[in-house]
């Protein structure tokens, strides 16, 4: 699975203590993005304003554009991109299922690649172009993949299904899905626990020997 | 119906109808609970205890307050008495052990990640971080989550279902001529669905509330948070349109929930609360950790002589949890004499609660390790050894059986699998530097049906609206539903049909668990429908077609449309009867002999549940109950450091369930023979056999290929290395 660089949260690992608040303005909007605020929130919080007064400005302006749509945003450098999609663009396919990364659940493309999108902050994806479960089909016309999902059964309960789906058509595209054994192990970091596994496993065989663009 | 009709499976499973909500759910459209974006949506986040038993001393929020756009924090100190908590015991009810946790009410803490504050921000990274910020004092208490430490302190539950059993003289096993006795352990379990528990709350009106939750049962959520806001229960809706798996962490209210509608209620905007994984843990129940003792014995020929069969599970010291463990061995087989003795230890825990298969699923474990341990010591085959003592009616009541086709199913399982290359010698196959096994194991689980209601409205556009408050936790539901509904309907077209589902306004139907509700829900929509057919008939009068035009009759008739509401429940001639859905699994695995390591080869699952509603989807299920109960067997166990009383592997990385690179192509089999006494569709529940039997079959297997009997659940490498 390709793996975002998530540098920028290990270097936050000072545990504030007497001002936590203040600590983690300077983490993270400071030192990542100190280019995009020019002085105001370095100063609100140096000069230890009020909290309240603080957050107004704690805010930073981010690009992206999600399934062709361009969005303008100012958003709070710790949002995630999983978040960004889900509460603030009401994007709720892409799914929450453990915010680790170790579930699969909010898989999407970014820039064509499959990423955990719990585990990658949403200025990471700043410029670039998100797709999710909802950006898939054309229009009614179903994307080959989720068509034999729904043919195989590959799911039960449907909340892994858009992080599986999302996996499976990068899977195939990228060249991972020549043997069930092969696809077995590229689709490893999806966790369906319903165990649709079999199901899912025969989706993607038909869409990778069905020669359909995808 | 016509029995040969409902014979036929497709063989090609993709050939089924498809499910009804597939689209919704490959597209991103299916919404579950934490997905109603409501304006002015405002988020919950908890404070939890790091001790795990004790009070708190003292709590300081102040850092929490000032965070920005936090709107309230709730501690015990400050939130409000809820009228519902105030009444105390229900004066009608029995004492029953205890009750469930009340959150803020006093300052004590009773397990370890208990919720100590809620903070309510105008959004999630607000609220989280502010509830990091919430320091809590404590006095601490010693405290004891060690469940296998504390057997000695076990004692019987309350209530006559779980007083001991005894028949015979179970006591007989030990002069037997062939006998055992073994313990089997099965640690703690989480569910874990793929979703987090989760609910958005908001107030209408004062004495208003809409709740969007993550509940297996709209109607029971509907009733519990009336019952604890002290208002009407048609003053609290309830919407569960989509359940992304459950397993029964949802069968119940749970605390998080009373305490968002709380939160909505100071804040007077919606609240949305998501439980973290972590919290997932200690939050919304799990399966309890379970020590078994069987003790059996067989005459030289393999007839059973006697089985005692006893369970000790864990509890929290607030609630006693309490499920079927060990009452299969009451009536799996033909044993004249057969004992249970079931008890629970109270620890400093949450609750447990019913986990797919519930204590079945324990138990079978147990009973099923046993028979394969007994056959072994017999040098019998162990479908042998059960075909010998299978139990023509039922040994715990006397009563026949209201269907059982066990003997086939074992059959069909073992056909297919290749049972005849199994060795009755363990350790004797090798293949490619792995040794090779092959096992097996029932299941079995009560296939009652309760009472639900339905209304049946055929509308002018033709479209059949079929309605009830059910939820679908992914088995199927709406599609198995839609079938039944089609099906009486002399093969109305699926697509002209519409389930709707998970409304607590809709006509109340039973929270789904327990494999009821394709029986229970089904049963009703068939007779609902039933009735709307005849209703037509009279509409029409003399002359009336069987498969009239619908839309047409309506139009003649002048009417807007034609519905039904009926509320139907099984015969009273089931008394006379015992109902259980029955399962085998067969699989082959191969064990490698350096490292220990376990690989499921093949599964083959034969389910005898009747007939076969929705073959697709029901296939589905019995993959996924194998695919848990492979995890069961290999994978699971939730650990707690009992130094600390809390969980160390509270994630999907430390808490280990299958994944694809685990799972092979599993085969399903159906006896698929109908069970008109249970219901009119001749359907019995599947959900819990899926699973049920599944464990003992993976370490019957294990030990066919090593010789090595392991009765500690999960089978991780390292205990086969150590056996």
């Amino acid at each position: 699975m390709e793996d975002q660089n998530n540098g920028f949260l290990a270097d936050d690992n000072d545990q504030p203590k007497e001002n936590p608040r203040r600590n983690f303005l300077k983490q993270t909007s400071l030192l990542t993005a100190v280019a995009l605020t020019p002085g105001v929130a370095v100063k609100a919080a140096e000069n230890h304003f009020d909290e309240k007064v603080a957050a107004a400005f704690e805010k930073l302006p981010l690009n992206l554009t999600v399934n062709g749509t361009a969005h303008k945003l100012s958003i709070e450098p710790r949002v995630t991109l999983l978040d960004l999609l889900r509460e603030q663009l009401d994007l709720t396919g892409t799914k929450k299922g453990c915010d680790y990364g170790q579930c699969g659940a909010c898989t999407v493309h970014v820039d064509g690649h499959r990423v955990n999108s719990c585990l990658t902050l949403a200025m990471m994806v700043d410029g670039k172009k998100v797709t999710t479960i909802e950006g898939l089909a054309k229009g009614d016309q179903l994307h080959p993949m989720q068509e034999a999902f729904i043919k195989h059964d590959g799911f039960q309960c449907g909340y892994c299904t858009p992080g599986q789906i999302m996996s499976a058509v990068a899977c195939v595209r990228e060249g991972h899905a020549n043997s069930e054994g092969e696809i077995r192990e590229y689709m490893s970091g999806n966790i369906c626990r319903c165990g649709a596994y079999p199901n899912i496993v025969n989706a993607i065989q038909e869409v990778k020997n069905g020669g359909q663009q995808v | 119906m016509k029995e040969e009709q409902l014979l036929n499976i497709p063989g090609d499973y993709t050939d089924g109808i498809d499910r009804v909500d597939g689209r919704q759910k490959v597209t991103g459209a299916a919404k579950y609970s934490a997905e109603f974006n409501l304006p002015g949506m405002t988020y919950a986040v908890f404070a939890t205890s790091n001790i795990t038993k004790g009070s708190i001393k003292s709590i300081d929020t102040k850092a929490a307050e000032h965070a920005p756009g936090v709107l309230k924090v709730v501690t015990h100190l400050n939130a409000p008495k809820l009228p519902g908590y105030e009444t105390g015991k229900d004066p009608s009810k029995p004492a029953t052990g205890g009750g469930p946790l009340k959150l803020f009410v006093d300052n004590s803490i009773k397990f370890n990640g208990q919720p100590i504050a809620m903070v309510v921000a105008d959004s999630f990274e607000r609220a989280t971080f502010a509830a990091s910020l919430i320091k809590a004092e404590y006095t601490k208490e010693a405290h004891n989550t060690d469940t296998a430490k504390s057997l000695d302190k076990a004692a019987t539950p309350k209530g006559p279902r779980f007083s001991d059993y005894k028949r015979g003289n179970p006591d007989d096993w030990k002069t037997a001529p062939v006998n055992l006795e073994a313990e089997y352990i099965l640690p703690t379990e989480v569910h874990n669905p793929m979703e987090l528990s989760a609910i958005v709350a908001n107030w209408t009106a004062a004495d208003k509330v809409e709740v969007y939750d993550k509940t297996q049962g709209v109607k029971s959520t509907q009733n519990a948070i009336a019952q604890a806001f002290k208002l009407p229960p048609e003053n609290v809706h309830v919407t569960t349109k989509f359940v992304g798996g459950a397993f029964g962490n949802a069968l119940r209210t749970w605390p998080h929930e009373i305490a968002a509608v709380m939160a909505a209620q100071l804040v007077k905007r919606p609240v949305k609360l998501v439980l973290t994984r972590e919290q997932q843990f200690n939050s919304v129940g799990y399966r309890p950790y379970t020590w078994q003792k069987v003790s059996i014995g067989a005459t030289a020929d393999g007839k059973l002589t006697g089985i005692i069969h006893e369970a000790r599970a864990q509890t929290s010291t607030f609630e006693e949890f309490t499920e079927g463990t060990v009452n299969m061995t009451r009536f799996m087989y033909a044993c004249p004499s057969v004992g249970t003795i079931y008890k629970v230890i109270p620890v400093d825990v949450n609750t447990p609660t019913w986990m797919r298969g519930p204590g079945e699923a324990t138990g079978s474990f147990a009973l099923e390790s046993a028979i394969d341990e007994l056959a072994a010591k017999l040098n019998m085959d162990p479908i042998e050894l059960r075909v010998i003592n299978h139990a023509d009616t039922d040994p715990e009541n006397g009563k026949p059986f209201s269907s059982k086709n066990v003997k086939e199913a074992y059959q069909m399982g073992a056909d297919k699998i290749g049972w005849k290359n199994r060795k009755n010698k363990p350790g004797s196959v090798q293949e490619g530097g792995w040794l090779v096994g092959y096992g097996m194991g029932s299941g079995v689980f009560g296939a009652g049906r309760g009472r639900a209601t339905v209304r049946a409205t055929m509308q002018s556009n033709s479209t059949l609206l079929i309605q009830t408050s059910v939820t679908d936790i992914g088995v199927g539901t709406g599609t198995a539903m839609t079938q039944i509904a089609s099906e009486v309907f002399d093969n109305y077209p699926i697509k002209k049909i519409v389930f709707e589902l998970g409304d607590s306004s809709l006509p109340p139907s039973p929270t789904q668990g327990g494999s009821m509700i394709t029986s229970t829900v089904g049963g009703a929509v068939h007779d609902a429908c039933t009735a709307l057919k005849q209703k037509f008939q009279q509409v029409i009068g003399n002359g009336g077609t069987d498969k009239p035009d619908y839309a047409k009759v309506l139009k003649e008739k002048n009417l807007p449309q034609l519905d039904v509401e009926i509320t139907s429940s099984g015969s009273s001639e089931m008394r006379n009867y015992s109902a259980y859905s029955h399962s085998v699994h067969f699989v082959q695995v191969k064990v490698h002999p350096k490292t220990g390591v376990v690989k499921v080869s093949k599964v083959v699952s034969v389910a005898d549940s009747g007939h076969i509603v929705s073959p697709k989807t029901a296939r589905s299920q019995i993959v996924g109950g194998a695919i848990g109960g492979i995890g069961m067997a290999l994978m699971e166990e939730g650990v707690i450091d009992h130094r600390y009383g809390r969980y160390v592997n509270a994630d999907l990385a430390g808490y280990h369930v299958p994944v694809h690179a685990d799972i092979p192509q599993i085969d399903t089999l159906f006896v698929n023979k109908p069970d008109f006494k249970v219901n009119p569709m001749g359907a019995k529940g599947m959900g819990e056999i899926a699973i049920i039997g599944m464990a003992a079959a993976v370490a019957n297997a294990i030990y066919n290929a090593t010789g090595k009997r392991l009765r500690e659940l999960p089978i991780t490498p390292d205990k086969v290395m150590m056996a």
